[in-house]
C-alpha cells in the first residue's frame, strides 16, 4: 500500500569543488514522513533542499543525477521550477515569517497563485490556521505583525503558510531545533495530524524526534546515504555498523 | 514482508528486491496498478503539463528593464566624457579664417606680470569690493558682461590656440588681445589646495585618532556623526561665511591688505575637507585589527604610542586615500572659490593675495561668455582637465590603496 | 611613570582638542549664522517676493524655485537609483565585471566635482538634447536649447544618483536572505519576491536615499550657475522651459555680486539660515533613518 512520490537517483551535488552528496538513491513514499538524520554537514539538508530545487539559487552549484517526483523528472529542461515549487511546502530551520501581518503571510502563497478574492482568501488562511493547530491563537489578530508572535507561534505559521498553497509535499528543515520543548511538542504533533494529507520529509538532528515522528528514516553521513528504511528497524536493528554507532550516540 | 519493504539501497544490485524496481516510476504511472488505492490519494498535480516551462512577460520585462537602467550609470561617465571634451574640440582642431594673432601675444621675458589689471574694456571678473562695505555698482555687471560678450563677439574669437598660449602667465580673455593662459589659475587652485590640505589634514587625522583609539564609546557615538553633519553644510554656506566672517577676522588678525585671499579661500576650503578627511581616516583606523593595539598595549607601550606608532602606520593606505578625496574635494570645489578667494588671476607665492581657481573661472566666466566661442572652448578645457585629474585620482585612490589595505591584512586575518 | 601618563593624557588632549575644535567650528558658524538671519525669519518673508532691489520683501520665488528644482531632481533620480540598487542587490552576480564596472561608475560619479556636471548639462542637455529639439520641433526657434529649470534639475538628478544608489542598496542588503528564500520556495519568481518582499522592506532606505539626495540638490550651486538659475525673475517659472531662482543661487550672487551687499546684509544671513536649516533638519533626518535601518538588521 506504498506508493513512491519522490525517488532521487544517483544524485551528486557539488559546492563548488566540495563534494556536498554523494550518489544518493532513494525512494520517499506518500502520505508517510520520511526522517533525514545524521550529524551536521552531513549533506541531509542539502539534499532535502534538492527535492525542491532550492539549491539552484546557490552559485556554483552542480547536480548531477536525477530527481522524480511522481515519475516526472524535475531537473529536466523543460521544468518550470517556480511552479514546482508551488506544490511543494518548505518550513525552515529559524523561522521566516514576512515582515507583514499574519493573514498577509499565509495569504501571500494564495495571491501569487492569482487568488484575489477576499472571501476565498480568508477561507484558505483559516483553513491553514487551523490545520497548524494556531488558529485558536491568532484568529482575533490577524492583522497584528506577524513578528510580534513567539518563536513557536511564528513557525506554527510558517507552516499554514506553507499549507495555504495546498502542497503534496511538504519539506522541512529541523523545524523545531530553535524552540522550546513544549512548542516543539506541538509541531510534532502538527506532523502526526498533516501526514494523512501530505508527503512530509524531515530533516532532524534529534533522534528522539525522528524516532518519535517519522516512518521511515535516512542515514546520512560526510555526504552518502548510509542507510535507509523503516524507522522501528533503524532505531532497534540497524544493518550498518556506522548507523548503530550514531543511534547510540558514539559519534555526532 | 517487513523485510522486502526495508530498503537499503546503497548497491543498486538491490533495486531489483525493491517491489516498485528502480524503473517503474519513469513510466508516467501515477499510482501502481498492483496496489490498493490509498483512500487518501488526492491524485497528483505533479504533471508535465503544469510543470512544462513557462515564459512570464513580466519576469522578463522586468529583468530586461532592470538591467538596462542600471548600466545608466556606466553610460553617464562616458557622456561625461564625450560631452565635455567635445565642447574643447575647437580649440586644437578649428581652422577657423579670421586668426587673430594670438599666439604673437606670450612674451615669455614678462612672466614677471603679477597683477592682474583692469583694463578699460570692462570686465566682469573682478567683481568684488576690497573692502566690505563699499557698495560699488557692480549690480549692472550682469548687463554689462552682455555688451562685453556681444563686443568680444564682434571680435569673433574663433580659431585654434597654440600651447604656448594656454601655458602662459595670463588669464585674460575678455580683451582685445585674449590671453588663456591657464598657469595662473592652476597655480591659484594649488595654492588653495596646499592651504586647506594643511589646515585640514592635522586637524582632521588627529581627531580621527582621537575617536578610534582614545575617545570611549560614548563620546565617538556625538563625535563622529557631528562631524559627518559638518559635510552636509552646503559649500555657498560655508563660502557666505568665509567671505562674510573669516575675511574680517584674519584680515583684522594679520593686518594684510586684500581682505579676499588664498589663506582665507583656502582655510574655508579646509572646512570642507576635514570631513571628508575625517571619516575616511577614522574608518581605517578602526578596521585595524584590534589584535594589533593589543599586542603593543601588552608590550608594555602607552596608548598614544600605540596609537601613533602601530595603529597609524597600519592604516597608511587609508589615511593616504582620505587626504587624496580631501585633495579632488578642494580642487574642485566651486563656491568657496567663487565667494572667498579674491578671484583675480594672480601669480604669487604670498598667501595673503587674491587667487583665482580653475573652478571658479568656469563658474565665474561661463554665464557670461558666447557658445562656441574661443573663450567657451576654453572654459570647457579647464572643465575637462579638472575632471580628468580627479577622475585619476579617485581611481589612485581607489585601487592603489585598496589593493595595499587588503594586502597588509590578510595576513593579519590569516 | 608619571612623566609617562603625563606625555599620554597631553597628546591625547590635544587630539581630542582637535575633534573639539572641529565641533566649535560647526557651532560658532551656525551661531553666527542664526545671530545674523533670526530677526528676519518671519513668516511674511518666506512668502513675499523681493522688493525695492532686493533690499526688502521676501524670498518666496528662491524658496519656490529651489522646492520645484528638487521635486523635478528626485523624480528622476530616486526610480533609476533605486532600480540601479535593485539590479546590483538582487540581479548581478557581485563578482561579475559587469557588476564591478557600474559600481565603479558610481563611486566615479560621486567624486565628480560639482561644477563638471553643470558643464555637462551645458554641453549635453541644453547644446546637444535642447537644441536637437528645437531644431526638430520648433524649426530652429530657440525653446529648448538654453537654461531652464528642466535642464537645471537633470543636471542635478545626476550628481545625486549616486547618493541615491548607495543608500538604497544599503537597505535593501538588510532584507534578510530568508525572508527571500521563503517567498521563493512558496513558488513566488524572482521579480514577485523583489516587488512583495525586498521593496517593501528597503522603504526606510529608499527614503533615506531621498532625503538625503534632496538636501544635496538644495545646496549644491555650482551645476547650476549656468544651466538655469536666474538671480532676478519677474515671475514664477510655470513651464519646465522656465528659470527660476534659488536660494543658494541668491546668497551668492547677493553676497559677492550685488550692488547694494550693505543693506541687503539681514536678507543674505536669513536666507543663509534657511538654507542651513533646510539643509541641516534634512540631514539629520536621514541619519536618524539610517541608524534605524543599521539597528534592524542587526536582530
Amino acid at each position: 500500500m506504498k506508493e513512491i512520490k519522490i525517488s532521487s537517483e544517483s544524485l551528486t551535488l557539488y559546492y563548488g569543488n566540495k563534494l556536498a552528496l554523494s550518489n544518493i538513491t532513494l525512494n520517499i513514499f506518500k502520505n508517510k514522513v520520511t526522517a533525514l538524520i545524521g550529524p551536521s554537514g552531513c549533506g541531509k539538508s542539502t539534499f532535502l533542499r534538492t527535492l525542491n530545487r532550492m539549491n539552484d539559487l546557490i552559485p556554483n552549484v552542480k547536480i548531477t543525477g536525477n530527481v522524480f517526483i511522481d515519475g516526472i523528472n524535475i531537473y529536466d529542461n523543460q521544468i518550470d521550477v517556480v511552479n514546482l515549487r508551488k506544490k511543494i511546502g518548505m518550513v525552515f530551520q529559524k523561522s521566516n515569517p514576512f515582515a507583514k501581518s499574519i493573514y498577509e503571510n499565509v495569504a501571500y502563497g494564495p495571491k501569487i497563485n492569482g487568488i484575489r478574492d477576499k472571501k476565498k482568501l480568508d477561507e484558505i488562511v483559516e483553513n491553514a490556521l487551523k490545520q497548524s493547530a494556531i488558529w485558536d491563537e491568532v484568529k482575533d489578530r490577524l492583522n497584528d505583525s506577524a513578528l510580534g508572535l513567539s518563536g513557536g507561534q511564528q513557525q506554527r505559521l510558517c507552516i499554514a503558510r506553507a499549507l495555504a498553497v495546498n502542497p503534496e509535499i511538504i519539506l522541512m528543515d529541523e523545524p523545531a531545533s530553535a524552540l522550546d520543548p513544549i512548542s516543539t511538542a506541538k509541531i510534532e504533533e502538527l506532523i502526526f495530524q498533516l501526514k494523512d494529507s501530505y508527503t512530509i520529509v524531515i530533516v532532524t538532528h534529534n533522534m528522539q524526534q525522528a524516532a518519535r515522528v517519522s516512518d521511515y528514516t535516512a542515514f546520512f553521513y560526510l555526504g552518502e546515504l548510509i542507510e535507509y528504511g523503516k524507522t522501528k528497524k533503524i532505531f532497534t536493528n540497524p544493518d550498518k555498523k556506522q548507523t548503530e554507532d550514531y543511534i547510540t550516540g558514539r559519534f555526532g | 514482508m517487513e523485510e522486502t519493504e526495508n530498503q537499503n539501497i546503497k548497491d543498486s544490485a538491490n533495486s531489483t528486491d525493491n517491489e516498485y524496481g528502480t524503473h517503474s516510476f519513469k513510466d508516467f504511472q501515477f499510482k501502481n496498478d498492483d496496489e490498493e488505492i490509498d483512500e487518501n490519494n488526492k491524485g497528483t498535480t505533479f504533471d508535465l503539463i503544469s510543470l512544462k516551462k513557462k515564459f512570464r512577460l513580466s519576469e522578463f520585462l522586468a529583468e530586461k528593464i532592470i538591467t538596462s537602467v542600471a548600466f545608466l550609470s556606466i553610460a553617464i561617465i562616458i557622456l561625461i566624457f564625450i560631452f565635455v571634451f567635445r565642447e574643447t574640440m575647437p580649440i586644437f582642431f578649428n581652422k577657423a579664417d579670421k586668426k587673430t594673432n594670438v599666439e604673437n601675444v606670450n612674451k615669455p621675458e614678462e612672466i614677471k606680470q603679477e597683477r592682474y589689471v583692469l583694463e578699460d574694456t570692462e570686465k566682469s571678473e573682478e567683481v568684488k569690493p576690497e573692502r566690505y562695505g563699499e557698495a560699488t555698482d557692480n549690480y549692472s555687471f550682469l548687463e554689462k558682461g552682455r555688451e562685453t560678450s556681444l563686443k568680444s563677439e564682434t571680435a569673433g574669437h574663433e580659431g585654434t590656440i597654440s600651447i604656448s598660449n594656454l601655458l602662459g602667465m595670463e588669464w585674460q580673455p575678455v580683451s582685445n588681445n585674449p590671453r588663456y593662459g591657464l598657469l595662473p589659475l592652476f597655480l591659484g587652485t594649488l595654492k588653495l589646495t596646499i592651504i586647506a590640505i594643511l589646515f585640514a589634514a592635522p586637524i582632521a587625522i588627529l581627531a580621527a585618532l582621537f575617536t578610534s583609539s582614545f575617545a570611549p564609546n560614548w563620546l565617538r557615538e556625538i563625535i563622529k556623526p557631528s562631524i559627518e553633519l559638518l559635510a552636509g553644510f552646503p559649500s555657498v554656506v560655508i563660502g557666505f561665511f568665509a567671505l562674510m566672517v573669516m575675511a574680517s577676522f584674519f584680515q583684522d588678525l594679520f593686518g594684510y591688505s586684500t581682505r579676499l585671499n588664498a589663506f582665507v579661500g583656502g582655510v574655508a576650503m579646509s572646512l570642507a575637507a576635514i570631513p571628508i578627511i575625517y571619516t575616511v581616516t577614522e574608518d581605517a583606523l578602526t578596521a585595524v585589527p584590534n589584535t594589533y593595539k593589543e599586542a603593543s598595549l601588552a608590550l608594555g607601550a602607552s596608548r598614544w604610542q600605540t596609537a601613533f606608532f602601530v595603529t597609524l602606520p597600519a592604516a597608511t593606505p587609508g589615511v593616504f586615500a582620505a587626504i587624496l578625496l580631501g585633495i579632488g574635494r578642494v580642487f574642485g570645489e566651486t563656491m568657496i572659490a567663487l565667494m572667498a578667494t579674491g578671484n583675480a588671476a594672480i601669480v604669487s607665492a604670498n598667501p595673503f593675495d587674491s587667487v583665482r581657481a580653475l573652478s571658479a573661472t568656469i563658474g565665474a566666466e561661463m554665464a557670461e561668455v558666447v557658445f562656441g566661442d574661443t573663450h567657451y572652448s576654453v572654459l570647457f578645457l579647464i572643465g575637462s582637465l579638472l575632471f580628468l585629474f580627479t577622475f585619476f585620482l579617485n581611481i589612485i585612490a581607489e585601487f592603489y590603496v585598496r589593493g595595499k589595505l587588503v594586502k597588509r591584512f590578510q595576513g593579519a586575518e590569516s | 611613570m608619571d612623566k609617562r601618563k603625563l606625555i599620554d593624557t597631553t597628546v591625547i588632549s590635544i587630539t581630542g582638542l582637535m575633534a573639539l575644535s572641529i565641533i566649535v567650528i560647526i557651532l560658532i558658524i551656525m551661531i553666527v549664522i542664526i545671530i545674523g538671519g533670526k530677526n528676519y525669519l518671519t513668516w511674511e518673508f518666506l512668502t513675499s517676493s523681493p522688493q525695492e532691489g532686493m533690499t526688502k520683501g521676501g524670498i518666496f520665488p528662491a524658496l519656490y524655485g529651489t522646492v520645484l528644482l528638487v521635486i523635478i531632481m528626485s523624480i528622476a533620480a530616486v526610480p533609476f537609483g533605486t532600480i540601479t540598487a535593485i539590479y546590483l542587490s538582487e540581479y548581478a552576480n557581485p563578482k561579475s565585471k559587469i557588476a564591478k564596472t557600474i559600481r565603479f561608475a558610481v563611486r566615479t560619479l560621486s567624486g565628480v566635482p560639482a561644477i563638471i556636471f553643470g558643464l555637462f548639462g551645458l554641453g549635453f542637455f541644453i547644446k546637444f538634447i535642447g537644441a536637437g529639439l528645437d531644431n526638430s520641433l520648433y524649426g530652429g526657434e530657440l525653446k529648448w536649447g538654453q537654461p531652464n529649470i528642466l535642464w537645471a534639475s537633470l543636471t542635478m538628478s545626476l550628481l545625486t544618483l549616486p547618493v541615491v544608489i548607495v543608500s538604497v542598496e544599503e537597505a535593501i542588503r538588510t532584507v534578510p536572505i530568508d525572508m527571500r528564500e521563503a517567498s521563493l520556495a512558496l513558488g513566488a519568481t524572482k521579480w514577485q519576491t523583489i516587488r512583495k518582499v525586498v521593496i517593501p522592506g528597503s522603504l526606510t532606505g529608499i527614503m533615506t536615499g531621498t532625503i538625503l539626495a534632496v538636501s544635496r540638490g538644495a545646496g549644491e550651486i555650482a551645476p547650476i550657475l549656468f544651466t538655469g538659475a536666474a538671480y532676478y525673475l519677474a515671475h514664477l517659472p510655470t513651464s519646465l522651459s522656465d528659470q527660476f531662482m534659488n536660494l543658494g543661487y541668491h546668497i551668492y550672487i547677493m553676497s559677492s555680486q550685488s550692488a547694494n551687499v550693505d543693506e541687503t546684509l539681514p536678507i543674505q544671513f536669513a536666507t543663509t539660515l534657511i538654507l542651513l536649516v533646510l539643509t541641516f533638519s534634512l540631514n539629520l533626518l536621514a541619519i536618524l533613518l539610517r541608524s534605524r535601518i543599521r539597528n534592524k538588521s542587526v536582530k
